[in-house]
């Protein structure tokens, strides 16, 4: 599985109030979640960013609250997939679970910059950039979150532990 | 090698001698919670799996408390779905507005989680039932339909954080100044993923309230959990609940081994620390309020999951007695549950904030989330006793937050800037 995308570059300690305002956490349908995804943390984003681009960020994205809202709003805008130094965590549950993919690259982050192209070879466990003509690896998932991503998300295993009884 | 809290009651609940930190264990789960807002999109994943039959709907509780009462059409539509699904699957801890509060402070107080289980809940701010050491962690809403479906979570077994707080307390100085301190010093993402242990002396001193506070803002460091120790004030609490009173049900307390391997160690000597404020953006963002006493403020808020504890407002009304706000300040005192407030008309606490000028509300988690209120407009500042000040929490982006005890949130209220009570 290969992800293509240009990047958006964002910082440090994103926090799930500035992706997703809590004025907005009563929406449900994904499309009004995109339209408001990253509102308070840039209120260009949408403008910024195309189907399949790359959020790259610091430490600490998807800090505080616990709103699934936030990563469903990022993949209902059409973001392909997120590369940190590294997520809080139940920003990362939420976003396995969803299947929003998402990686740990500390050094792809430092080495690259907004509008780069990157390459990211999901099991493979390689991120490329291509402007840069640079590569990284990340550490793969453990084999329980494999499953679940291979499954689509918790829904597959969900569905599994029901027919197994 | 010896075991930590969290480790001990996961190995315990997933059936394995002995657990190791990473390692990844299914667990059954004692009760699955979710708000209004987290079970809206619990239910229509429920929906979207086909998924019609709950596993047991005496483990789900569902709490309308965020936009409660519903603060517009919208919240009423979703509030309504929300009690319209307890009622058809028979969910047993569905408490309605009126008969409930803050999910946090409901859950506890009500004696719906006990020691030694496992919660997970739709909201990040599930860990402060650690406070009566059981293992309670904040999930997604996905999370949740999973638990509802099947009666399980998987969890990964985290790594541990030791924090000792010893010494004498200086006057002012509560539960939310110490964890106040400890974001200084851990940061906020110097505990991801890791349970924060609390001990020390320092709790004998103490009620209750400061350790629900305090393992409140576990998530503030990062933190999956934050678990206290179990003792005769842990005991008195349970076993005074009207569930505990109604059913007796017996629990399992944990302690850790005095050989248990920590990822972090950190003694705190707490006759150091004064009363301390964590200013915009960031809850580590912290000082003593000592150092800030000149900002000028439009607006307090005092209770929420964090400090809406009846001990809480108690300090805060021993502030307000016999004073007034100052007249360019709106203050807003919320209960954390019907339970606390009850408690607080017994004592004639309503009466004090009123007649101080205060706004004495029901419980909702309204301002916390610039939901509703109390929100925040263009530039305006707040002393809050909530959890998080990050940039447009609490309503305008150009709004600041600053995060205190509800003692110098009251002094504050009444000196119209930051300061403490001792400045009265």
């Amino acid at each position: 599985m290969i992800l293509k995308g240009k990047t958006y570059r964002a910082g440090e300690n994103v926090n799930t109030d500035v992706i997703l305002p809590g004025r907005w956490c009563h929406l449900t349908d994904e499309g009004e979640l995109a339209k408001h995804c990253m509102e308070d943390y840039d209120a260009d984003f949408l403008k910024k960013i195309k189907p399949g681009d790359i959020i790259i960020a610091g430490d600490n994205f998807g800090c505080g609250s616990s709103r699934e809202v936030a990563p469903l709003s990022i993949k209902s805008a059409g973001i392909g997939a997120v590369v940190a130094k590294s997520f809080a965590r139940i920003f990362f549950r939420n976003s396995i679970n969803i299947g929003l993919p998402i990686f740990e690259s500390p050094e792809c982050v430092y080495a690259t910059k907004a509008g780069d192209e990157l390459e990211i070879d999901v099991f493979g466990g390689k991120i490329k950039n291509k402007t840069r003509k640079k590569e990284f690896s990340f550490v793969p998932f453990p084999p329980f979150m494999q499953t679940i991503i291979e499954k689509g998300g918790l829904k597959g295993w969900v569905m599994e532990k029901l027919r197994q009884g | 090698m010896g075991k930590t809290i969290a480790e001990k009651i996961l190995a315990d609940r997933s059936g394995l001698d002995s657990v190791v930190p990473g390692q990844i264990v299914i667990v059954p789960v004692d009760i699955a919670m979710a708000n209004e807002l987290s079970a809206a999109l619990s239910i229509k994943e429920l929906d979207s799996w086909g998924v019609d039959k709950l596993y047991d709907p005496e483990k789900i509780c569902l709490i309308p408390d965020h936009f409660t009462p519903s603060k517009d059409i919208n919240a009423a539509g979703i509030s309504k779905k929300i009690r319209e699904f307890a009622k058809k699957h028979n969910v047993r801890w569905y408490f309605e507005v009126g008969r409930a509060g803050i999910e946090h402070a409901v859950l506890p107080l009500e004696g719906v989680i006990l020691p030694g289980q496992i919660m997970i809940g739709g909201d990040s701010h599930t860990c402060t039932a650690g406070a009566i050491n059981c293992f309670a962690t904040g999930v997604g809403s996905t999370d949740i339909a999973a638990a509802w479906a099947t009666g399980e979570a998987w969890l990964k077994v985290p790594r541990s954080v030791r924090l000792n707080y010893s010494g004498k307390l200086n006057p002012h100085v509560y539960g939310k100044d110490l964890i106040l301190y400890t974001l200084k010093d851990l940061t906020t993402s110097g505990a991801t993923y890791m349970s924060l242990e609390y001990h020390g002396d320092v709790f004998e001193s103490l009620p209750m309230a400061d350790r629900f506070t305090m393992a409140n803002m576990a998530i503030e460091a990062g933190g999956k959990t934050g678990i206290f120790d179990f003792d005769e004030k842990t005991k008195k609490l349970v076993e005074s609940t009207p569930r505990f009173k109604n059913e007796k049900p017996s629990y399992k307390t944990y302690a850790a081994d005095e050989d248990a391997e920590y990822a972090i160690m950190r003694e705190y000597d707490v006759s150091k620390i004064e009363p301390q404020i964590a200013k915009p953006f960031s809850p580590d963002n912290v000082c003593p309020v000592s150092e800030i006493n000149k900002v000028k403020i439009d607006q307090v808020v005092i209770g929420a999951c964090t400090n809406g504890w009846l001990e809480d407002l108690v300090r805060a009304a021993e502030v307000f007695k016999g004073r007034k706000i100052h007249p360019d300040v709106k203050a807003i005192v919320i209960p954390g549950s019907q339970i606390i407030a009850r408690q607080a008309f017994d004592l004639g606490l309503p009466q004090i904030f009123i007649d101080a000028g205060c706004v004495f509300s029901t419980s909702t988690c309204g301002p916390c989330i610039g939901g509703h209120m109390g929100v925040l407009g263009e530039g305006e500042v707040c002393v809050s006793t909530t959890n998080r000040n990050f940039k447009g929490r609490m309503g305008h982006l150009t709004s600041e937050v600053y995060l205190a005890n509800p003692a110098v949130a009251a002094a504050s209220a009444v000196m119209g800037r930051i300061g403490s009570p001792e400045e009265l």
